[in-house]
């Protein structure tokens, strides 16, 4: 009985003592070791060689705590946290394209804004257009139910990039105050804030 | 002894609570088509370690990779020829193939897909 009992204590420790945590402005980040992440072999003798995120991403800008990586990457790398290299061939044509799109048939929701901009200093143009986005501002179809299937913007979000919980971040222009038309914007286009610190549009 | 039992029920359960849940990396990406069948654990690739490094056109444009789980068909023939991942494991620009066990980190039974992904929290201030 007693065994158990003492099982029981050291079971409950061991999984506050094994998680790895940041406290970032009063916010608590927590990721998981590898060897108790339910992903990892613990048994694998090489997990001491792999860097870890706590330690990778302790300094980054942070997004909210259990939102995707809890990186504010599209921050890192603008306010150089991160130099991440564009290109292997000497040769690839790198283009980065500053242009907004305002998509308007969103229902109930706020309108979306696509800034072009942070896309592309990730990506290449030929990874979304023309097989997933028509060149032509409210050409595709896109929708919130294939968005949710993977497509579309699900392609990333929801896998990669900031996952389809945090709705306002791309329905974030208000309909009625809006002046302009919707489509392609004028550039310059937003200059986006840290994401904490992002104005909720209703 | 009701007590005891009642304490460890309690003491187990709410200590486990943490650990009931998978905690992979959001974008982890485990590739378990071949590795398992040819004796090797399950690969997992962390997407958050490479775009430190790299922006995502460099391996979605350049290097060809579908960004479709299941889409690419990544074998270590391919890589040691310098496709796919062996475009840069390949002892110059990243370690080469002979750290097998760095990829091959999997608990075994592991399925092919993307891990971590819809698996947040929740919404978060949005």
């Amino acid at each position: 009985m007693k065994r158990w009992f003492f099982a029981g204590v050291v079971l409950w420790i061991s999984t506050f003592t094994a998680t790895a945590e940041v406290i970032d402005n009063g916010r608590k980040y927590v990721w998981e070791p590898f060897d108790a992440d339910f992903l990892h072999d613990p048994a694998n003798p090489a997990l001491d060689e792999l860097q870890h995120p706590e330690e990778a991403f302790r300094n980054f800008p942070k997004d909210t705590p259990t939102i995707g990586n809890q990186v504010d990457w599209v921050r890192a790398l603008e306010q150089g946290f991160i130099n991440p290299r564009t290109n292997l061939f000497p040769d690839t044509e790198i283009e980065v394209l500053d242009l907004d799109i305002i998509m308007p048939d969103t229902a109930d929701m706020p309108m979306v804004r696509f800034p072009h901009r942070a896309h592309t200093q990730w990506l290449d143009c030929s990874n979304c257009h023309d097989h997933l986005f028509a060149r032509e501002a409210g050409a595709t179809p896109v929708n919130m139910f294939s968005i949710l299937s993977g497509e579309y913007c699900g392609r990333c979000h929801g896998a990669v990039s900031f996952p389809l919980t945090e709705c306002r971040r791309c329905h974030s222009v208000n309909r009625s105050r809006f002046r302009g038309k919707p489509g392609a914007q004028q550039p310059p286009g937003r200059i986006y804030e840290p994401v904490l610190e992002q104005p909720i549009v209703r | 002894m009701i007590h005891r039992f009642v304490l460890v029920a309690l003491l187990t359960l709410f200590g486990l609570a943490p650990l009931t849940a998978a905690h992979a990396e959001y974008a982890d990406v485990v590739l378990n088509r071949y590795a398992e069948k040819n004796g090797m654990r399950p690969v997992i690739y962390p997407h958050w370690f490479h775009r430190i490094r790299f922006r995502c056109k460099v391996c979605h444009f350049e290097l060809g990779f579908e960004m479709r789980v299941g889409s690419n068909d990544i074998t270590m023939g391919k890589i040691i020829d310098g496709q796919y991942c062996g475009m840069c494991h390949n002892g110059e620009i990243a370690w080469s193939v002979e750290h097998c066990d760095r990829c091959h980190s999997g608990l075994p039974g592991l399925k092919t897909g993307i891990q971590g992904g819809h698996k947040t929290g929740g919404p978060g201030i949005w």
